[in-house]
């Protein structure tokens, strides 16, 4: 009687998965490989590799140092108005990527944002790309590092501190080892993330080649001028990259 | 010598609680508290050694008011009830913690003595996944007392063992007891345990702890 039920399940399952083979198949199948090895060769096309490679590190970078902090005190601290700031922590999760940006372009061209760029300019910058990938990819690394946290349970961390250890020794010690797999699924999330970003780098940095081009900036400028050939080629590498990491990631999460 | 005067605490969002709960452990007593699930036990210890604030009262420790110190401050070894063993250290650095934490080395080889004493030399490299119930509770008693406590709280720690592992536990606490010159505060819902343990019999019971020597 339960068989039915299962069947079911599994069968929109694997439509599912059928479904994004059948996509991928399709981009990898449109190419060749005399296309692709010409579009690697390229030097706007190397210069987005190497610039997406440096920026996303650097995005998932921040992103996990400002998402370990505010996941542990998510996770750990009660205080009133709670609900809210969880809801706000969201906000670039739930926003349109182009507001994200436009809210960038806007915020520096604010006495603040001005005073900010005498010290380092961001607006149409290598450093701009890095912030539009921060700003949504933090968000995304927040959400893991809070679920770690939750599912660590705080016991050790008040033992330790019954144990001679301060606050800041028990986080430091205790908490953050615990949490390692948890800090590298973050790190890798926001780096997948940030390599996909393209509405607010687009916005906020511009689209300029060989200077704040990354990769789905190429495969928009490519697609453009009508060089499908060299976007279907760009593509194919981004997805092959994201696949790597999602392997990393769940290595990495069974054996860490 | 433990000393709770009108220890009061609230659930946030009401509900459970602790009313004015005061008694006293003299120094050096082996005390076992019972009561009933959910009556308070766990939260008391907590309050003693500074995880929660207590809405008023005093806490004093050899006459000591620690009601305001940090838990680190208090000279108290907490062993709770899941042993909270840290999940990706190995024994070793498990025990050594305290010593770390204070920046002290162990130039006396206290931690060797303790863990001679405990039998638990072999298992220095291993972590928490790799030890037995009866092992882990060794390893955190170890862990406590290598922090050189007066006061150990003891929050059911012989629940997970099975009948033939508890007896020797029983006794292990008894000598450690003896030797390190502890006061100690167990809480257990084993009446035999008690018995076996307790000089000094207490029972919580609808926020309040009546009881006394046996």
């Amino acid at each position: 009687m339960r068989r039915p039920f299962w069947i079911t399940l599994v069968l929109i399952t694997a439509a599912y998965l059928l479904f994004w083979f059948l996509l991928i198949g399709a981009t990898a199948d449109f190419g060749t490989w005399d296309a692709w090895t010409l579009t690697v060769m390229k030097p706007e096309i190397r210069y987005a590799v190497g610039l997406s490679l440096f920026t996303c590190t650097a995005a998932a970078g921040f992103a996990l140092l400002v998402a370990v902090p505010v996941g542990y005190l998510m996770a750990r601290r009660e205080f009133r108005g709670k609900t809210w700031v969880d809801a706000a922590l969201d906000i670039p999760i739930v926003l349109p990527p182009m507001v994200v940006g436009i809210c960038l372009l806007i915020f520096f061209q604010t006495s603040l944002g001005k005073a900010v760029e005498t010290v380092l300019p961001f607006t149409y910058t290598i450093a701009g790309v890095v912030l539009a990938q921060f700003v949504v990819a933090a968000a995304f690394a927040i959400r893991t590092m809070r679920g770690t946290f939750d599912h660590l349970s705080p016991r050790p961390e008040q033992v330790a501190l019954t144990l001679g250890a301060t606050d800041l020794q028990s986080f430091r010690h205790v908490a953050l080892p615990a949490a390692r797999r948890g800090m590298l699924a973050a790190f890798c999330i926001s780096w997948a993330r940030s390599l996909g970003e393209f509405g607010p780098i687009l916005v906020f940095a511009g689209a300029t080649r060989m200077k704040t081009e990354v990769l789905p900036t190429t495969v928009w400028l490519e697609l453009s001028v009508g060089n499908l050939d060299s976007a279907v080629a760009v593509s194919l590498a981004m997805i092959i990259i994201a696949v790597l990491v999602l392997v990393l990631v769940r290595s990495m999460g069974e054996r860490v | 010598m433990i000393s709770l005067e009108n220890i009061t605490w609230k659930a946030p969002g009401g509900g459970f609680g602790l009313e004015e709960v005061s008694f006293t452990i003299p120094g050096g007593a082996y005390a076992v508290m019972m009561g009933g699930t959910g009556c308070g036990k766990t939260t008391l210890l907590e309050i003693l050694c500074g995880l929660r604030k207590p809405g008023q009262g005093r806490i004093l420790l050899d006459d000591r008011d620690v009601t305001h110190l940090e838990p680190r401050e208090r000279g108290i070894g907490y062993v709770p009830q899941d042993l909270a063993l840290f999940p990706v250290q190995r024994v070793a650095a498990q025990i050594a913690f305290p010593l770390q934490m204070r920046g002290l080395k162990d130039d006396q080889g206290m931690i060797q003595e303790l863990v001679e004493e405990l039998g638990i030399s072999h298992l220095m490299s291993r972590l928490p996944d790799a030890l037995s119930g009866g092992e882990k509770q060794r390893v955190a008693l170890a862990r406590a007392l290598a922090a050189r406590p007066k006061v150990l709280l003891l929050d059911e720690p012989l629940s997970a063992l099975d009948e033939a592992t508890r007896g020797q536990a029983m006794e292990l606490l008894r000598s450690l007891q003896a030797r390190h010159r502890l006061t100690v505060l167990h809480v257990t819902h084993s009446a035999s345990e008690a018995a076996a343990l307790g000089s000094l019999l207490l029972r919580l019971e609808n926020g309040a702890v009546t009881g006394g020597t046996k």
